[in-house]
This record gives C-alpha cells, sequence and structure tokens, in this order.
C-alpha cells in the first residue's frame, strides 16, 4: 500500500536516501523535487535564509498533502521533508519524492505536493541580505483554509 | 478554562515569546480569544482583527468554541518550500 511521510528537519537532506526509500516492486519511476535556496530575491543579494515551523502541524499537514497525492493521482509513496534554521545558498530547503508505476502522475503529483505545502504547511522564512539586513518573507494567507478546507 | 497561545514568525515578534497561556470564560471562542490578546497593553495589539489560527494543529474559523487545555497557534502568512 503505497504511503505518505513526512519530517521537519534540521538536517540536511538526504536526497539519494529519500529516493530510494520511495520506491517498491510496483514503481517504474521515482521524481525528486529539490527546492534550495537561491541567491537574491526580487533584486535584493541574499546570504542565507532562516526557515522556521510550527514542526507539529507542519509534519501532519504534509503527511495529509502526501495521503491526497496518493488518493487523487494513484501513485506510490510520497516523501516529504522541510528543512529548518539557517540555510545557505544552494542548500535544501525542501524535498519531496514521488514514487510511482507511471511518470505522468509522479509529474502531476509532484507539482500538487509543493504547490499545496506553499500554501498550507506552517512554515516561515526570514531572509539574511548580503548587506546585513534581514526580513520576513511575505507569505501566503491560509486564510482560504480557516473557513473549509479546499477541495 | 485556560488555553494555549501559540505565535510563530511575524506574531512571535509581536508577543515577545513563544506562547502565552490564556484564562478565559467557559464557552469563549477563538474570536474571544483574538480580542482578549488585542486588547492587551503588548505588541500584541498589532495582531490582524482576524488572524489565520489552528485549533489543535487544523486550521479552524474564529467561530470554533475553545475547551480547557486547547492549543491555538496564531498562523501569520505562510512561506514554506
Amino acid at each position: 500500500m503505497p504511503a505518505a511521510y513526512a519530517a521537519v528537519t534540521a538536517e540536511p537532506i538526504d536526497a539519494a536516501r529519500l529516493l530510494g526509500d520511495s520506491l517498491s516492486p510496483d514503481d517504474g519511476a521515482a521524481l525528486l523535487f529539490w527546492g534550495v535556496v537561491r541567491n537574491q530575491n526580487e533584486g535584493r543579494a541574499v546570504s542565507h535564509l532562516e526557515y522556521h515551523a510550527y514542526a507539529e502541524m507542519a509534519e501532519r499537514t504534509m503527511h495529509r498533502i502526501g495521503e491526497e497525492a496518493i488518493a487523487r493521482f494513484g501513485v506510490g509513496d510520497v516523501r516529504v521533508v522541510h528543512r529548518v534554521g539557517r540555510l545557505d545558498v544552494g542548500e535544501a530547503s525542501v524535498a519531496i519524492a514521488v514514487a510511482s508505476p507511471h511518470r505522468a502522475e509522479a509529474y502531476e503529483a509532484s507539482r500538487y505536493v509543493i504547490e499545496e505545502l506553499k500554501r498550507r504547511v506552517p512554515v516561515w522564512k526570514r531572509e539574511g541580505y548580503v548587506d546585513g539586513e534581514s526580513e520576513w518573507v511575505p507569505g501566503f494567507s491560509a486564510a482560504a483554509e480557516s473557513d473549509g478546507r479546499p477541495t | 478554562m485556560n488555553v494555549r497561545s501559540l505565535f510563530f514568525a511575524q506574531y512571535r515578534d509581536f508577543a515577545s515569546a513563544d506562547e502565552i497561556d490564556v484564562e478565559l470564560p467557559d464557552g469563549a471562542s477563538v474570536a474571544d480569544l483574538v480580542v482578549r490578546l488585542r486588547r492587551g497593553e503588548g505588541g500584541l495589539s498589532r495582531l490582524p482583527a482576524s488572524p489565520v489560527v489552528a485549533v489543535n494543529m487544523d486550521y479552524a474559523p474564529h467561530s470554533t468554541a475553545l475547551r480547557e487545555g486547547d492549543e491555538v497557534a496564531f498562523i501569520p502568512p505562510v512561506a514554506g518550500g
């Protein structure tokens, strides 16, 4: 039975392990979404990001999103890991592995998981700039979910 | 009854604390808790009038009735990924 797995971690994410763990003999492919810190945002040079999470709820919500992806697209295991703490440019902040018997569903499920994660998972980031300042990155209001879950 | 209020990111900056225990009359709702927190002297007066909240880790409307020991998290706009 395909299963969802979700974790919030302060440790670097092991991509090969995440992909490997997602696979079962029923699968013919596995996709990895690898989200990394980039060196600029809206024209300002970024030196690092500091991620904060409501860890327990973030794990629950990512797990639920993974289960939704399995039910909706008929894929195999979905594994989602989000980093917290200080991350430098080039480090992975989020990784999503989707295993699947067929590739088309895997692409759809991977896209679904990252989009829903950005809308619903309680994670925040503070952007540190090369000039030494830092600011909370404006986010997405999860208000749509507060009065009824999206379908 | 006593409920735990949790604060994150910008809201944590307003509260100058990760969490605050609040004593509320029985039958109080999330809306009542928001009014109570915003009325305080400190930075929590800067909380929006209608912040997104999660009760016991599920997003919940402000009409939600609270119970003893509930965990009410104030969720600023999320920016994961």
